[in-house]
């Protein structure tokens, strides 16, 4: 942490920015809020750790609009939703310093107290353990049990668009999972039992928009549920269907975008797997058009913006998996 | 029980059809014109080109009670606007699986091909459209239950 923050003093000192967007302890010791530090007021309560799950690409959007430059701390997987915004001409790639900082997997605390641990105070990490300072005494929890779901399927990204980096930090001992294998265990259920699974998750929403505020890839200024006129827009679902809808529209405008950071099923506070519905359209993209990984560049055209001519029939769906 | 089976057998179900205007449109019009038999129960939507229909319309569709939506445009490579319906392919390819990913019968929904000359194939399609809804049923999964008829 200490050689991001004498990097930072240094574009501060040289001008080349005037602001950076970046992490700051939040009300708990564990806790990461996205915040903007001016060069004026200095870094007062900045950390970068394990607790900074947080993707801040989409803050860009505003930020750039901003006088003068400004520095981001980009995670590898921040940087892909970066690409993605300058792809999309959301943000000006003049006006932002991208400072790659290295990440060792990040820390979910509600998986910590899913464990029994309550009253946590602080955390320390110590190698492959994480020493949790209760109001109970000292507790200990393997750190692989703790990182963050997004993070277990993170197959090893290294940063795709930075103007310096800072490496180091030891690599991070994490055993991953197979992203899409959640999603081949519902693709195999029956429609039914399908059905059934999206009920019970997607009747829990209370549509508090979190998913859509922060997806990075999700930036219309005006969205389609803001719409007066539409009846679904920022009130609760009246019903199953509006449930439905919301999710699959939602899912449906990043399809192609979607860089798979997690950060929807990370912030949803009813623990949906929103994920899931991203994951399924990557799937389907990659098996039906070619694999693509959305922000790998700043260039190639998105799948759904483009197509051949050999393009599979949509009647390929009816043909796949059961009877 | 008489009464209730009666009435299912009578189950008609309500389909909307999303025509582009340069060909399926024309196509149901030959149809017509043709005097070729298909019900009345399809319900037709002119659109530009099948690329303006947003997956919304889809949704929507079934929302307001609909039990089908079949999406009809130029054949590949045809497209009045050169490349419009290259683009449905794969966006209506991507949605349909995204409804069959959450249970929801993915016979309902189809996209078929017609062109201006086709009349005696749209009739058919809608035929056989019908026939595979009617088959499903009433569409539950995917209907505002606020809206009783």
């Amino acid at each position: 942490m200490q050689e991001i923050i004498e990097k930072i003093n240094e574009l501060f000192e040289n001008g080349t920015v005037n602001r950076v967007l970046a992490w700051k302890t939040g009300e708990f010791d564990y806790e990461r809020t996205p915040a903007v530090f001016t060069k004026e007021d200095g870094l007062d309560g900045f950390s970068y750790d394990s607790f900074c799950a947080a993707n801040l690409a989409k803050y860009l959007i505003l930020e750039t609009k901003k006088e003068g430059k400004i520095a981001i701390l980009a995670k590898p997987c921040d940087t892909y939703n970066l690409n993605l915004l300058i792809k999309e001409h959301r943000i000006d790639r003049e006006k932002v310093f991208i400072l790659g900082v290295p990440c060792r997997c990040k820390i979910d605390v509600e998986k910590i107290r899913a464990k029994g641990i309550k009253g946590i105070k602080s955390i320390k990490e110590e190698g492959d353990t994480l020493i949790i300072d209760t109001i109970y005494g000292e507790k200990t929890c393997p750190r692989q049990e703790a990182i963050q779901d997004k993070c277990l399927a993170c197959q090893g990204r290294t940063h795709v668009v930075f103007d310096e980096k800072i490496e180091g930090g030891e690599p991070a001992n994490v055993e991953k999972i197979d992203r899409m294998a959640e999603v081949e265990k519902l693709e195999a259920m029956t429609p039914q039992e399908r059905f059934d699974f999206w009920r019970s998750e997607l009747s829990k929403c209370i549509r508090c928009n979190a998913c859509r505020n922060v997806c990075p890839a999700c930036t219309c200024t005006t969205c389609v549920f803001d719409n007066p006129a539409s009846g679904v827009s920022s009130k609760a679902n009246t019903d199953t269907f509006e449930e439905n809808m919301f999710h699959i529209i939602r899912a449906f405008h990043v399809a192609g975008r979607c860089t798979d950071c997690g950060e929807c099923s990370r912030v949803c506070p009813q623990h949906i797997p929103l994920h899931l519905l991203n994951r399924k359209f990557i799937k389907e993209i990659n098996e039906l058009y070619g694999t693509y990984q959305s922000g790998e560049d700043a260039q190639s055209k998105g799948p759904l913006t483009n197509f051949t001519q050999e393009d599979a029939e949509p009647s390929i769906v009816y043909t796949k998996g059961r009877v | 029980m008489q009464v209730n089976e009666t009435a299912k057998e009578q189950f008609r179900p309500v389909i909307v059809a999303f025509c582009c205007n340069w060909c399926s449109y024309a196509g149901a019009d030959l149809a017509g014109s043709s005097r070729l038999n298909y019900p009345a129960d399809v319900k037709i939507i002119r659109v530009p080109c099948s690329c303006r229909v947003n997956p919304l319309f889809i949704l929507r569709a079934f929302e307001r009670g609909a039990d089908g939506v079949i999406l009809c445009g130029c054949h590949p490579g045809d497209c009045h606007y050169s490349t419009g319906n290259y683009y449905t392919r794969r966006r209506m390819t991507l949605l349909f699986s995204m409804l069959d990913y959450m249970g929801i019968e993915r016979e309902r929904t189809r996209v078929e091909w017609v062109s201006a000359a086709e009349g005696a194939k749209f009739a058919a399609t809608m035929n056989d459209f019908i026939s595979t809804v009617a088959k499903l049923g009433e569409n539950r999964k995917l209907r505002d239950l606020r809206c009783k008829k």
